[in-house]
């Protein structure tokens, strides 16, 4: 089981919704990753689909990047709506 | 019942059940079909409309004025990027999609096939265009299909301020010089029309339309999304002080809503067909900005190649 490769698991509750993220497992290979992931995260019908991915293929952004990666979106506040000033009679928009 | 029938029957009351389709379930063909053309459609549309925006960029009056400008032309790029991802989940490939475009096989939306003369029609698309857009594509967010509608959801979210990014520079025109004043009612002149066609034709001679709002792809017919457009934007133009350039409008009190005078069909079909104002010059660019970035993608290419071969490489002197 320690070299079993670790799997990220993903579940979409209902249709219409993303997958999101609900945690990881050892599996020996993918398809043994889902039935682990069925049995671990969708106990309670929390889903109606899951995706399964080794952690190994997931490339992360660095932490000690978020500066560079993010900042630059902090002073754009012309992409909100709010910055543009339009009378109160205005309506629909 | 046939296999197919019960395939297709199960599938309608899903649809009916408002629930939403998945990639990866069964669908019928017509569907998928249907939805790779209009979500191809409306990508392309997305891309080809950084055209006539883009074109006032470096000529935008002020700093304020640019960065809002840049800020809407990137977003147009982003759902562009987003829809061409929603449509290859029906398993189409990128190429193909991109392929379809050039070679004039798909549409985008005809109003882009309209020159941007004045700094005034930025404002105007804003205003109209995009308001146009927003009413067509809020509904979309409730989508049958999973993935459209929820790239729509991003979209209309970010597209919240290009409206009134438009708007406030109307506001500002309409509210200087005679010059500029004249200015925004000329840009208003002439997109008014085009805004109004961008909902497509009128009920009765659409052809996908009954089946599309079967399917809940449509939730909403083209004439009713139509007259709201009217109806919300005449006491916007009120506000700036511009007339809408349509004598036959006017507020109908039994009815509760606008009367408005007849689209020129003959404009809309022709334009559709390729005879607009500027539609060899959109097709020209975008197809010449594909090619042009053919060495970019090679590069990539090339580096990602030369990488692995690199990590091959140094994998194979540490085993040895």
């Amino acid at each position: 089981m320690q070299n079993w490769p670790l799997y990220e698991v993903f579940i979409r509750s209902k249709n219409g919704l993303s997958h999101k993220h609900v945690g990881s497992l050892h599996a020996a290979d993918a398809d043994m990753a889902i039935t682990n992931a069925r049995d671990v995260y969708t106990r309670r019908k929390e889903g109606v689909s899951i995706w399964v991915v080794e952690s190994k293929d997931i490339k992360a952004s660095n932490p000690e990047d978020s500066e560079a990666l993010f900042d630059p979106a902090e002073d754009k506040v012309y992409r909100h709506p709010t910055f543009y000033d339009l009378p109160d009679a205005l309506e629909h928009m | 019942m046939t296999e197919i029938q019960s395939l297709e029957k199960r599938f309608q009351d899903r649809i009916d059940n408002e629930e939403r389709i998945e990639p990866r379930d069964w669908m019928p063909e017509k569907y998928r079909k249907t939805l790779i053309r209009q979500i191809s459609q409306h990508a392309h549309s997305e891309i080809v409309g950084m055209l006539p925006e883009g074109n006032w960029i470096t000529r935008a009056p002020n700093l304020r004025r640019k960065l809002g400008l840049i800020a809407k032309v990137q977003d147009e790029a982003g759902h562009g990027l987003y829809l061409y991802s929603a449509c290859e989940t029906l398993g189409i490939s990128r190429d193909e999609v991109l392929d379809q475009l050039h070679t004039g096989k798909a549409k985008y939306s005809s109003i882009f096939n309209y020159p941007t003369l004045t700094w005034a029609d930025i404002g105007a698309i804003g205003w109209l265009v995009d308001g146009a857009a927003i009413l067509n594509q809020v509904p979309i967010c409730r989508c049958s299909y999973g993935p459209y509608a929820r790239a729509m959801v991003r979209v209309c979210k970010e597209e919240s301020f290009h409206q009134r990014q438009g708007y406030e520079i109307m506001l500002a025109l309409a509210n200087g010089t005679p010059e500029q004043k004249e200015m925004a009612q000329d840009a208003l002149n002439r997109w008014w029309w085009p805004s109004l066609m961008m909902f497509g034709p009128s009920d009765s001679e659409s052809t996908h339309s009954a089946q599309s709002m079967a399917w809940k792809i449509k939730r909403f017919s083209n004439d009713e999304l139509r007259q709201r457009m009217v109806d919300m934007t005449k006491p916007q133009a009120d506000i700036l002080g511009l007339t809408i350039p349509d004598p036959d409008l006017k507020w109908n009190d039994e009815k509760g809503m606008h009367d408005f005078g007849e689209i020129d069909w003959g404009e809309f079909w022709a334009v559709v067909k390729g005879d607009g104002p500027c539609n060899k010059e959109r097709l020209a660019a975008r197809v010449k900005a594909h090619e042009d970035g053919q060495w970019v993608r090679d590069a990539a290419v090339a580096y990602s190649e030369k990488q692995e071969a690199r990590k091959a490489a140094t994998d194979t002197t540490q085993v040895a």
